[in-house]
């Protein structure tokens, strides 16, 4: 692997295709129904060799540009370029490769427009793939918003069957034989004879090839990989601790760093006394650093203790210090002056609703995204050079916060990015980046491990804001004839896109995100958003704003589903006009038994289409003497295509797990400026004897094939909730749950 | 004053306080870095290894409380070459998602089943909830230590 990543990185600096007797094949183009004027103009100077293709004299690897949090990605991403090349999947190898512009995310932008997923209009599309320009122009290389999936689907499956014509012109070449006669199987090039000519003897060659314009897909009936549970690439290094995560790398001469910052985030830090810390054995350096100070020792727990040992003074926080300060600012919030959006205005709900109609408030906390792997990365500034070793979702960031701190240019710079002990969104932040580079540059010529604690991770978040919902409706004659849907938070896209230098203007659609694009056709229909002021640095959260929006949308929906004295399942049908929400809706109805209640328990529904996946959940309650208890989970999803069955299983199940911790105990709060929950103790996450048996079901009715890694989160807190009512007749608008139940 | 013990069958020696926790002078002091830190205050699990057999919290472990003590990881559990029942149970079911807390899950699985070869699922849920996973693989840790169980059987 070593060596494939480092011909990987050179084959991209030097542009080249074939070198060090190793072949990068790629492809590159956009994907627009429109020619764009633009594309020409941004082709020139960018690479346009997109190399996701690497044989060596050793075999096949294939550059997987997405980093693996934990999702399957590169599993699923080798799949696509394997399934074109017919290579041999017990072979496989697969490296994340470098940080590169060629490697822009054109899907991640996707989400972000102001047209609902099920909009498959002209217009809508043609939005969407505007998108792809400002995506490449800018050289994101993103890993998130379950949008790699949707990036890669065409893109990587055109590389492997580039990759796989040029091999067959080389053996045609050599065999001096037409292209048409040869065929391939398990990485060799086979000719009418029997004789096998191996991808690794006719690299070289092929590189010289030009490549067809527009190389061939298999039908979907010829795939031998897609579509089946393939075993994970990184499963045997991960059951034995042999997988390299950026907190166990080792290196010579390395030095452990641990780092304290003040808790009251983006505070300063106005005085410490690192006297006693100093004086410790084994301690070599202690550094201030922006609002804190960084320990270096010759052990993590060196560096951990004489952190302890610092005594210092904190500055004020810049933002509200209490939770209950935040609540009010976020109640005072539904201004005119603070509206964001009104992505949904059908009808006319004011004309329609008194003050006498049905109305309701719900609420969310702050969340952490408690990654198991606390951050963790690490640094080396030599000669020169600098090197990030990190488990990173944005790489190319990398490059321009080592640009920003060293004054190197790019090409001096490497990105090593290593697998993540979980993302969810919080390694899509620079924080601990900056200071990694930072405490290298201190320590030129030494390479340097920063690794958290704990509690400096659980206190130090870009946390899934706080946020609050005030719902109007009217029902008639069993259905419903208006629905007013508020929603208020401080916006995610102003708070990270400006911890990273951006802004981006306009509004922020993660705020209604998971509620303004439901499927839902309602006569009088209005979604607003409101953007409380910045306070708690907030960030992208499994399935970002849908991770609230769906709670306040679906347990009102309840609620009115109730009110109206109609089943929650048809009431939903009854208002769904989109063929594949309402079948995903059928489907765990008919799986959870639904009409056919257990004695002593109760069933809850929740429905959310998120990154373009429509998702149906049922829980199912039961009431024992320790408290309520989750006997049965059941979850229908339409993914589009199903690349992956087993590991589209795996996202969903651990979606909603994600999603039912916070909604049992999840939980943020604020006092004197500081988060209260340093450590698992105090934001506990579900544990498995809490974990109902999950059984799954996977649609695929979407014309587009859709990332799967969030959608399985948002339901999962109101199909809670609604079970909760279902078995008790208490309504909790509010979350976590706990707060208000006991759970077994 | 150096503290001896033996790991993965291993006699090692090691320089380091013997207050420092295992699971640091594992990490740290061997390069032995399957274990992982995930809370320093055993409410993660992530750290556990076999001492004398048991399952423990090697962050709650002084080193100087296992000097002579025998000292078993995830690397000497078993490699990628020669896997332990549990560890080919674990990818039969395909249970890893991010990976980090799995060496935890084995470890403690492996405990489970030396003690008591035919775990109920009650047992098996009971067991295994001082292990935290944040990427919900928990079904599949239910399903491999029962499949675990039954390839300890047939060895």
């Amino acid at each position: 692997m070593g060596r494939a990543m480092k011909i990987a990185r050179r084959g991209f600096l030097l542009g080249s295709a074939a070198l060090l007797g190793g072949v990068a094949f790629g492809w590159y183009r956009y994907a627009t129904p429109h020619a764009n004027p633009l594309e020409a103009g941004l082709a020139q100077g960018e690479a346009t060799l997109n190399p996701y293709v690497l044989i060596t004299a050793d075999g096949v690897t294939v550059i997987a540009p997405r980093a693996e949090m934990g999702q399957g990605v590169h599993t699923t991403l080798a799949a696509l370029v394997a399934e074109e090349m017919d290579l041999d999947w017990s072979q496989i190898r697969v490296i994340h490769g470098p940080a590169s512009k060629a490697y822009y995310n054109s899907a991640i932008l996707g989400e972000g427009v102001p047209f609902a997923p099920t909009d498959d209009s002209r217009l809508a599309n043609t939005v969407r793939s505007a998108m792809d320009i400002p995506a490449k122009f800018l050289g994101l290389q993103i890993t998130g918003g379950s949008s790699s999936i949707p990036d890669a689907f065409e893109k990587m499956r055109l590389a492997g069957a580039a990759a796989r014509a040029a091999l067959i012109s080389a053996a045609a070449a050599r065999l001096n034989l037409p292209a048409a006669q040869l065929s391939t199987e398990n990485g060799v090039v086979i000719a009418p004879d029997g004789t096998r000519l191996p991808y690794t003897d006719l690299a070289e060659a092929a590189a010289t090839i030009d490549l067809p314009a527009e190389p061939a897909l298999k039908p979907r009936a010829e795939w031998k990989l897609l579509g089946r549970s393939l075993p994970r690439v990184d499963m045997l290094a991960k059951v034995t601790g042999t997988q390299t995560y950026a907190i166990d790398l080792r290196l010579p001469g390395m030095r452990f760093a641990t780092i304290r910052t003040n808790p009251r985030l983006g505070g300063p830090l106005l005085f410490f006394d690192a006297s006693a810390a100093e004086a410790m054995p084994g301690v070599d350096r202690i550094l201030p650093v922006e609002n804190g100070v960084a320990v270096i020792a010759t052990n993590t727990w060196t560096a951990m203790q004489a952190a302890d040992a610092i005594t210092f003074d904190w500055g004020p926080a810049p933002y509200p210090a209490t939770s209950d300060e935040i609540t009010e600012t976020l109640r005072a919030s539904f201004t005119d002056d603070r509206k964001d959006s009104t992505n949904r205005d059908d009808g006319d709900v004011d004309a329609v609703l008194t003050p006498d109609d049905w109305q309701a408030e719900y609420s969310v906390p702050y969340l952490a995204h408690a990654t198991m792997e606390p951050m963790s990365s690490a640094a080396l500034l030599k000669d020169g050079r600098l090197t990030v070793w990190s488990g990173n979702q944005l790489p190319t960031q990398i490059l321009i916060e080592g640009q920003a701190l060293t004054g190197l240019p790019p090409e001096a710079i490497t990105v090593e990015t290593l697998p993540m002990g979980g993302g969810f969104g919080r390694r899509a932040e620079m924080d601990i980046i900056r200071q990694t580079i930072a405490l290298a540059q201190a320590m030129e010529g030494t390479p340097i491990l920063l690794t958290w604690s704990r509690e400096e991770d659980m206190t130090h978040d870009g946390y899934r804001p706080a946020a609050l919902s005030r719902v109007r409706g009217k029902v008639q004659d069993g259905r419903l004839v208006a629905f007013d849907f508020a929603t208020c938070s401080s916006s995610v896209v102003e708070s990270q896109v400006g911890r990273l230098g951006y802004s981006l203007p306009g509004p922020d659609s993660a705020i209604v995100q998971g509620a303004w694009e439901q499927p839902y056709r309602l006569p009088n229909h209005r979604v607003t958003g409101y953007r409380a002021p910045a306070m708690l640095p907030v960030g992208s959260w499994r399935s970002v704003g849908a991770s609230q929006n769906a709670f306040f949308h679906e347990t009102a929906m309840d609620e009115l589903a109730h009110l109206a004295g109609v089943d929650p399942v048809e009431f939903r049908l009854a208002h769904i006009d989109h063929d594949p929400s309402r079948k995903v809706i059928e489907a765990v109805a008919e799986m959870s038994g639904w009409g056919s209640p257990t004695p002593g328990r109760a069933k809850g529904i929740a429905f959310c289409l998120s990154f373009g996946v429509p998702v149906a959940e049922v829980i199912e309650l039961a009431s024992t003497p320790d408290g309520l208890r989750l006997t049965g989970a059941w979850i229908a999803a339409d993914p589009g295509i199903a690349l992956d069955p087993g590991n589209i299983e795996a996202q969903l199940q651990g979606g909603m797990i994600y999603g039912l911790s916070a909604a049992i105990r999840g939980e943020i709060t604020l006092a004197d400026g500081m988060v209260q929950q340093p450590n698992f103790w105090d934001f506990e996450p579900m544990r498995l004897r809490e974990c109902p048996p999950i059984v799954v079901r996977i649609l695929e009715n979407q014309p587009h094939i859709r990332g799967i890694g969030e959608p399985g989160t948002p339901p999962a807190a109101p199909a809670l909730g609604n079970a909760i009512f279902a078995l008790t007749g208490q309504r909790l608008r509010d979350l976590p749950f706990a707060r208000s139940v006991t759970f077994a | 004053m150096p503290v001896t013990l033996t790991v993965n069958g291993r006699t090692e020696t090691l320089d380091l306080p013997p207050d420092m926790p295992l699971l640091w002078a594992l990490r740290d002091g061997m390069n032995l870095t399957g274990t992982k830190y995930g809370c320093g205050v055993a409410a993660c699990g992530a750290c556990t290894v076999h001492v004398d057999g048991q399952a423990v919290r090697s962050c709650q472990t002084p080193l100087g409380d296992v000097a002579g003590a025998t000292v078993t990881t995830i690397e000497g559990l078993g490699n990628p070459a020669a896997l332990h029942a549990v560890q080919t149970a674990w990818v039969a079911a395909q249970v890893a998602q991010c990976g980090y807390c799995q060496s935890g899950q084995i470890m403690q699985a492996a405990a489970l089943l030396a003690e008591n070869p035919s775990p109920t699922p009650d047992e098996i849920d009971e067991a295994m909830s001082g292990n935290l996973c944040r990427c919900g693989t928990y079904p599949r840790i239910r399903a491999a230590v029962q499949d675990a169980a039954l390839r300890l059987k047939e060895v």
